[in-house]
């Protein structure tokens, strides 16, 4: 009984989380696509607003994070999960610098892309099911790898 | 360098920053994980048990955060510039690239390196240079009349 009221408060508190997320992302103007591009080009009219948007997260982010690696379960009792990975390969690299360009071209990230989808826009919809398909079909890759070498 | 005056908008940007910063200390405080869209979607690819709910939560917080802005204001201007061709593309490619390099622009760049993991330094600094220069490329290199029918609104 115990464990099912805790497991109906993570999920409370996840859905909390997307929805102030999602509510900072609408009021940082990072919702908009044109807005992100206009970030990104640097030798056109340049927008700075992602820098701030990016400073304003990560300053407090930083005293959370701060707090979350002192602890070994969090508020509400549940393990830490976070990532222990410190080797920088090539997956890293290139995966970052892909995404980049996929970003660069559309302007849509998947954070956004959600918030987007919850307004109805048909583009919205677009991205999301094309980005859900590129899931799956890394995840195809990837069990095929680990099929013909399984280390 | 010019800078957009007419559309720079410092102060909502840092509060929103502020905020979406509050939402990944709520979920890694209480939740005990990573506010990165893309690990928490990717999770319910290959599901393990008691691992689907929060992690369809917090995108359905995503989704709804527009419906309860409006229930107060007026939704801002979202202007897609991409076409829908493009827009698959790119859905595909981001979908298959944030997977491989474990991380997109929350999971890397907000929680990563406010953790000051030096895997979401590289791995931002990878995402931001190949924006700027693809943008650049759209923009400043490709011919106009090319770039309108690859449908990349330039």
């Amino acid at each position: 009984m115990k464990k099912h009221f805790s497991n109906i408060l993570a999920v409370s508190c996840a859905l909390l989380s997307g929805a102030i997320f999602g509510l900072g992302l609408i009021l940082a103007g990072m919702t908009n696509p044109a807005k992100v591009l206009a970030f990104l080009d640097l030798a056109g009219l340049w927008d700075p607003s992602l820098a701030l948007v990016m400073a304003g997260a990560i300053g407090v982010g930083l005293l959370a994070f701060a707090l979350a690696k002192k602890r070994s379960t969090s508020f509400l009792g549940l393990k830490m999960h976070l990532p222990s990975l410190r080797i920088i390969d090539k997956r890293l690299v290139i995966g970052g610098l892909v995404f980049g360009i996929g970003w660069g071209l559309s302007g849509i990230c998947p954070a956004p892309a959600f918030v987007l989808l919850g307004t109805g826009t048909t583009k919205a919809i677009i991205f999301v099911v094309f980005m859900l398909i590129g899931m799956e079909i890394f995840e195809k890759i990837e069990s095929y790898r680990k099929k013909i070498s399984p280390n | 360098m010019l800078i957009d005056w007419n559309n720079f908008s410092p102060w909502t940007a840092l509060a929103g920053g502020a905020i979406i910063g509050i939402a990944s200390a709520i979920f890694v405080l209480f939740n005990g994980r990573i506010a990165g869209i893309c690990g928490i979607l990717g999770g319910l690819f290959r599901p393990q048990k008691n691992d689907i709910y929060w992690r369809l939560a917090f995108i359905i917080g995503l989704i709804i955060a527009p419906l309860i802005w409006q229930l107060f204001l007026p939704l801002p201007i979202i202007d897609i510039e991409a076409s829908n061709g493009l827009l698959a593309i790119t859905g595909l490619v981001v979908g298959i690239s944030t997977r491989y390099g474990s991380g997109c622009t929350s999971g890397h760049g907000v929680c990563g390196i406010s953790r000051l993991s030096p895997r979401s330094f590289i791995a931002t600094l990878a995402f931001m240079f190949a924006g700027f220069i693809t943008v650049y490329i759209v923009r400043h290199v490709l011919d106009y009349e090319i770039g309108f029918k690859l449908g990349l609104g330039v």
